[in-house]
């Protein structure tokens, strides 16, 4: 063989090693995957667990799409093939017939629960009625009539789905195709025409979410092997944080820490994280995406003019991440400026706005809600009152209804509550709800953009839906001037300055589509830096807290946001805006100001994007509870949450023989080997008379 | 489906093999070494024939279906032509060895007769084919699912399983038929073998009609069984002597008197 061919048998062997190994055929027609299911998964606090579990090799059962309430009766007593997988359409997913299917789970192998495209009419919140009920600060020895909601109880429409604890796996499936598959198979096989028995082959289906965790957080981190000791380190849980980002109108000192003199700060807060039952399909519109994208938008509306006319008091902007699970960020936060591990603490704080749930503001206004028990203290009452005095000016002379509920009723739920508890700061929380929540969806997978009224008219593409200005834009940016404008007055600023500050709507417009749309959009590809970038998608973030540093959290989204909408651009090169040897001059150095990279707009006549350094004082500070930092996971204080561990989690679906036809398979199959031993046996005794034919008879007798 | 699907198909694939290896062939370690290789030149000639056809479909159009259905009946046709050139391969390494070990042996007869190694070469093709054509799709068996979400027929595992027990025996004939035909130099008794294994390879393109596979492939294979029956010494008269428990006395009377 010449060179040639010889090369070219072996380029094709190569080829060949490359595409020829992976389809196992058997496997295909047997199995169909299911893609994008949205697990449950386990979560654990210092006493519960709650969430779902599966078995370890995943939980089988026979596909039952549930018509009815009363259809029930079918899964949990007269079926004749049990266990059932059950298939919930989104009205059916209540508490009523989700507590019936837990008491009757030996008979239930798990539920899938098909996610609708629009939402339902009614309410449904999974979160309790009273959330964060034992960390804020309201407990007995503040004021027992307020303590446990006594006062008010603030999610009404909660059933607590989310903090139960389920002993099968629950999926969402989206509706569409795949489900389509799934609903195909079960009319093909499972139905069961007028009373008679469906009949073998059933459709199935197979759902794994095995979590490691069990009982509660003490007993996982004391499993997880933290000595590293171990060759083979196992962690069976995880606690839930991220990080908190924070930023201020003026630079502040990050390598200092403790009391700051001469400092004093008006904190405006948000939360940024949301949760649902499925953590996956938790955007939080209401809940918490419009309280931080209402001030990062009054952040932006304040950033020329504190610039120009610096109040006498700084502004520190706030994001708190984990809000959802008893306090996280803002509860680390306090405990380091307890601890003198920030760069301000508590005595620097003049006092404290909170932006909450703003979304429905449209229709029924806005609210400021105050504390009652530290409003007893003359100091703080005077204080609080020219705060709300403020926000009632502010308001009206721009024309938005702004109210006030009665004295004596507490705060929300809110991280203003964790900076309560440790001091008594004036400080009001600013809502779309009187009293109980208006969002009949809170921290539920219903609460998105559809529900803040985000729609686009028909027939326009992506790029122009991004810079459409809806009117849930036009109206958050109004709440953020209000917010804007209120922050510069209570720090300090001068009245002439108030006309000028407004809150851009296309930005807000902006904001919005990133965060509830989609991520992948021009904006945010100009402001995140160059490594960030494949991180952009076409799904909107995450806004569950997540554990680690989740790279599809909006974090670090938040972070660019702020940076570029406060911050200012420096002009030297990608080298040195990464070196803090460039800036000598002390107002400029990194530990007043923090500077990135990020990517920039595409100039007209290039091709690539010229990237520019950004100066802001945008910091993340560390969002884990203080419970894991002092090991005390059995804490009442402190969050404890922690997020299991899993190994695999899927979903698929297929067709299921019955059992007599496998223990005929099985009889069969040791028939046959019974009666070829025996045949054997016999054959090889008598081998040499049976084969004697071909040979003298004598021959065999020696 | 599940542990007992997988369990009784294992068995009634390798149910007759496993009896005759055990019983005829465990004891004798020189039987078990021609057993196994013969199963490697079976490996041989699936890995020469599956080079080629792997090469043939890189070449071909893989879009069009009637061309790659071609394709694998050319396939089938090129491995049964290749197994049953290395079984004649096979038969004359083993006649060369055959001389070469009674030259370095002792004894004056042969250790082991030529109807021995036809038998055990066989055996040996047998278990390697089977392991083959059945051990994944056993490995699948073992999950909970069982085939037919998408419409085929349920009973796949099932009649693969017999299947495999039909071919696993089959080879086994043929191996004996095929060197005693070469022993007695009856040609046409070969091309006969290697008619009968490409009808029953060709057969198995029926398949899902199972009915239309595996009854005409034991009805080949109980023939198969009767002729090799003959081959090896075996006669009906023997037969019945040994079934009506008369063999001992047809021994006794038989027996010459000293």
């Amino acid at each position: 063989m010449d060179l040639i061919s010889t090369k070219w048998i072996i380029h094709l062997l190569l080829c060949g090693l490359f595409y020829g190994v992976s389809c196992n055929s058997v496997e295909q027609k047997i199995y169909i995957n299911l893609n994008d299911t949205v697990p449950c998964v386990r979560l654990l606090n210092a006493t519960h667990q709650i969430g779902c579990q599966s078995s370890l090799g995943g939980d089988v059962g026979v596909i039952h799409f549930l018509e009815s309430e009363q259809n029930l009766e079918y899964v949990l007593t007269n079926g004749n093939n049990p266990p059932y997988m059950v298939i919930l359409e989104s009205h059916l997913f209540n508490r009523d017939v989700m507590m019936k299917l837990k008491n009757g789970s030996s008979r239930i192998a798990g539920v899938a629960v098909i996610k609708p495209n629009s939402n339902p009419a009614g309410a449904f919140s999974p979160h309790t009625t009273c959330p964060n009920e034992n960390t804020g600060v309201y407990s007995e020895s503040y004021d027992p009539a307020l303590a446990h909601c006594n006062g008010t109880m603030w999610n009404p429409n909660g059933n607590g789905l989310s903090y139960e604890e389920f002993s099968f796996p629950i999926f969402s499936l989206k509706d569409d195709n795949g489900t389509e598959v799934i609903r195909q198979c079960y009319m093909d096989h499972n139905r069961a025409v007028n009373g008679s028995v469906p009949v073998y082959p059933l459709c199935a289906m197979e759902l794994s979410s095995h979590m490691s965790a069990v009982t509660d957080t003490v007993t996982c981190m004391r499993r997880s092997d933290t000595s590293g000791l171990s060759l083979n380190p196992e962690q069976v849980c995880d606690p839930l944080g991220n990080y908190n980002v924070w930023g201020a109108t003026k630079g502040l000192n990050n390598s200092a820490s403790g009391h700051s003199e001469n400092e004093t700060v008006v904190v405006a807060a948000a939360r940024l994280d949301s949760r649902a039952f499925f953590h996956g399909i938790s955007l939080g519109a209401d809940s918490g995406t419009s309280g931080f994208i209402t001030l990062l938008a009054a952040a932006g509306a304040l950033a020329n003019v504190t610039r120009e006319a610096p109040p006498p008091r700084t502004v520190l902007y706030a994001f708190f991440q984990g809000e959802s699970f008893d306090y996280i960020g803002s509860s680390r936060m306090v405990y380091d400026m307890q601890g003198d591990k920030f760069p301000i603490d508590l005595d620097n704080i003049h006092s404290l706005v909170e932006i909450g749930q703003v979304g429905l503001h449209a229709s029924e206004g806005l609210w400021v809600h105050t504390d009652p028990v530290s409003r007893r203290n003359a100091s703080i009452e005077t204080e609080v009152k020219n705060l709300t005095d403020i926000f009632r000016s502010v308001a009206s002379s721009l024309n938005i209804s702004l109210g006030e509920p009665d004295v004596s009723q507490p705060l929300p739920p809110a991280s203003f509550q964790r900076f309560l508890r440790a001091q008594p700061i004036p400080g009001v929380v600013l809502t779309d709800h009187r009293t109980s929540f208006t969002n009949s969806f809170f921290e539920s997978m219903y609460d998105n953009a559809e529900y803040l009224n985000l729609t686009f008219p028909a027939g326009l593409t992506p790029e122009e839906q991004f810079n459409y200005v809806t009117d849930t834009a036009k109206g958050l940016a109004k709440v953020a001037t209000l917010a804007a404008r209120t922050l510069y007055r209570q720090a300090g600023g001068a009245e002439e300055r108030l006309a000028g500050i407004n809150a851009d709507e296309l930005t807000v417009a902006h904001m919005l589509y990133g965060f509830l749309i989609q991520t992948k959009n021009p904006w945010f590809e100009a402001i995140v830096s160059p490594e960030d970038l494949p991180a952009l998608r076409a799904f909107p973030p995450e806004h569950y807290v997540g554990v680690n540093f989740n790279s599809n959290s909006s974090t670090k989204l938040v972070s660019y946001v702020f940076a570029n909408l406060t911050g200012t651009a420096v002009n030297v090169s990608r080298e040195n805006c990464s070196n803090s040897g460039t800036f000598e001059d002390a107002a400029d150095s990194t530990d007043m100001n923090s500077y990135t990279w990020v990517r920039g707009v595409t100039p007209p006549n290039a091709t690539e994007p010229a990237g520019y350094c950004v100066r802001s004082t945008t910091r993340l500070s560390r969002a884990e509870s203080p419970a894991f930092l002092l090991g005390e996971f059995n804490s009442s204080t402190y969050s404890t949450w922690s997020e299991s561990r899993w190994k695999k989690i899927n979903a698929r679906i297929f067709l299921v023989a019955g059992h007599d036809l496998e223990m005929l398979t099985l009889g069969l199959g040791l028939a046959v080997l019974l009666l070829s031993l025996l045949i054997t046996f016999f054959v090889n005794t008598k081998a040499d008379f049976l084969f004697s034919s071909g040979r003298e008879p004598a021959n065999a007798t020696y | 489906m599940t542990a007992s699907v997988f369990f009784g198909c294992t068995f009634i694939a390798f149910g007759p093999a496993i009896a005759l290896f055990l019983f005829t062939i465990a004891r004798d370690p020189l039987r078990v070494i021609f057993l196994i290789a013969g199963a490697f030149f079976w490996l041989v000639s699936l890995l020469l024939s599956s080079l080629v056809w792997f090469i043939s479909v890189q070449i071909s159009n893989k879009e069009s279906a009637p061309q790659q259905r071609g394709l694998l009946i050319f396939g089938v046709v090129l491995s049964v032509l290749l197994q049953e050139l290395f079984r004649f391969g096979y038969y004359k390494l083993l006649k060369k060895a055959n001389e070469g070990l009674l030259a370095l042996s002792q004894e004056e007869t042969m250790p082991i007769s030529i109807r021995q190694l036809a038998y055990v070469s066989g055996l040996g093709f047998g278990f390697m084919s089977g392991a083959f054509s059945v051990i994944n799709i056993l490995a699948d068996s073992v999950g909970p699912g069982t085939v037919g979400i998408h419409g085929d027929s349920q009973h796949y595992f099932l009649s693969s399983a017999f299947m495999t027990m039909a071919i696993i025996l089959l080879h086994m004939f043929w191996g004996v038929v095929f060197f005693d035909a070469c022993e007695k130099k009856r040609w046409w008794c070969l091309v006969i073998v290697v008619a009968s294994h490409l009808l029953v390879s060709c057969l198995t393109f029926q398949n899902p009609y199972y009915v239309g596979s595996l009854v005409p492939t034991y009805i080949i294979m109980f023939l198969m069984g009767v002729w090799a029956f003959c081959c090896a010494g075996g006669s009906l008269r023997n037969l019945k002597l040994c079934l009506t428990c008369k063999d001992k006395d047809f021994l006794l009377a038989n027996h010459r008197p000293r």
